[in-house]
């Protein structure tokens, strides 16, 4: 349960490009999370109503967008969609794959509301 | 399935509940990774072990699969051949710590208190209460646990992952986000393995396999020795492969060829 961590580190990020556009409040923050980064998001979204308190977050909207997992076989020379615990090639089973999508654990944006 | 915790939101539905853009609001892209202050200090960790010529090892397991035993018959093995130092992580007591100094070295204990990890901002503040001109071999004991220590960089060169064979042979499909950051894997407690049949040490590497994990899998016992020869051989490969050169650290923006696990 290191989520409630992840958060705060991720609320630290918020505030200071809050303050980097000169802003004291942010609406809503966008990530991407992929089924590698171990990273559960439904106590991530919990951890995250616990820890925005008296932040720039306070009342911001939390998106979580979950990328899909994707390997690459060498054999093969293709990419494929492959699903945990598995990372071996579905087509030929080479346990030799690389990674290309899935481990991600990223801030892809925030958004500021209208300036009154 | 509920209401609250969001696990009923699936990527059929999910448009229906993300809130759309409201009028006025503004987006600015970001796209940086959320362990990013934890990765800065990582790299800086790295810097420090690269100007001492030191390796670390990073040892992770779930809690009481042996890494302790482990590190105690290590030394033992050892026997001075090169300075070792071991930074300890448990949530609370000196024990581990306490073991490893019995056997003549240096030992930093992190109490982690409830946190089930070490991260590298733990790691700096007890490279810094460590004389690292006096090291060759650092090893980190991370916190017992087969989640959370995998996300977290710390500075180190290899990681290692115990499984004892009190385990299931199925644990690394079951944690696959740390047997796949895992540069060796290490089956531990194998003088146990005559008394528990329903363990196969080939569904383990089978399992392993299946994560695309090219990681040496070796057999060990702390306890009799057996395969402690293999374990030490790699180690040795290690430090001639992977121990930076003292004094020898270029940092990593004037295109030195990185130093990662």
């Amino acid at each position: 349960m290191h989520e409630l961590s992840l958060c705060r580190g991720l609320l630290t990020q918020v505030s200071e490009l809050a303050q980097h556009h000169g802003r004291d409040r942010v609406s809503r923050i966008v990530l991407r999370i992929g089924p590698l980064a171990g990273v559960e998001t439904a106590l991530l979204k919990q951890a995250f109503e616990v820890a925005r308190s008296d932040t720039v977050a306070h009342d911001a909207h939390l998106q979580i967008e979950e990328s899909p997992l994707v390997i690459f076989c060498p054999t093969c020379q293709q990419s494929a969609a492959a699903s945990l615990p598995r990372l071996d090639c579905p087509r030929c089973g080479n346990q030799q794959t690389t990674l290309q999508g899935g481990d991600e654990l990223l801030l892809l944006s925030i958004s500021f509301p209208e300036e009154t | 399935m509920c209401d609250t915790c969001g696990c009923n939101v699936t990527q059929g539905n999910q448009h229906l509940v993300q809130r759309p853009l409201q009028a006025g609001e503004t987006a600015i892209s970001v796209l940086q990774d959320l362990l990013s202050a934890n990765d800065r200090q990582a790299q800086h960790n790295r810097e420090h072990l690269a100007r001492h010529g030191i390796l670390a090892l990073n040892l992770m397991s779930s809690p009481g699969a042996g890494k302790t035993a482990l590190l105690e018959a290590t030394i033992e093995q050892l026997g001075g051949r090169w300075r070792i130092a071991v930074i300890e992580g448990d949530l609370e007591t000196e024990n581990d710590a306490e073991r490893i100094r019995a056997k003549g070295v240096e030992a930093i204990q992190i109490t982690t208190g409830s946190a089930c990890h070490l991260d590298a901002h733990l790691v700096h503040d007890a490279l810094h209460r460590l004389d690292l001109s006096n090291i060759d071999l650092l090893f980190i004991e991370n916190v017992g646990n087969l989640v959370c220590p995998a996300s977290f960089d710390l500075g180190q060169h290899a990681n290692i992952t115990l499984l004892s064979v009190t385990e299931g042979d199925d644990k690394p499909a079951k944690y696959p986000v740390m047997f796949r950051a895992s540069d060796l894997v290490l089956l531990s407690k194998t003088d146990l393995l005559p008394y528990l049949e329903e363990f196969s040490p080939q569904r383990a590497e089978k399992a392993l396999r299946q994560l695309a994990s090219q990681a040496p899998l070796l057999a060990l016992s702390a306890k009799n020795g057996q395969g402690m020869e293999s374990w030490l051989d790699w180690l040795e490969g290690q430090m001639a492969q992977h121990r930076p050169a003292p004094g020898q650290f270029r940092p990593i923006h004037l295109s030195a060829p990185a130093i990662t696990k």
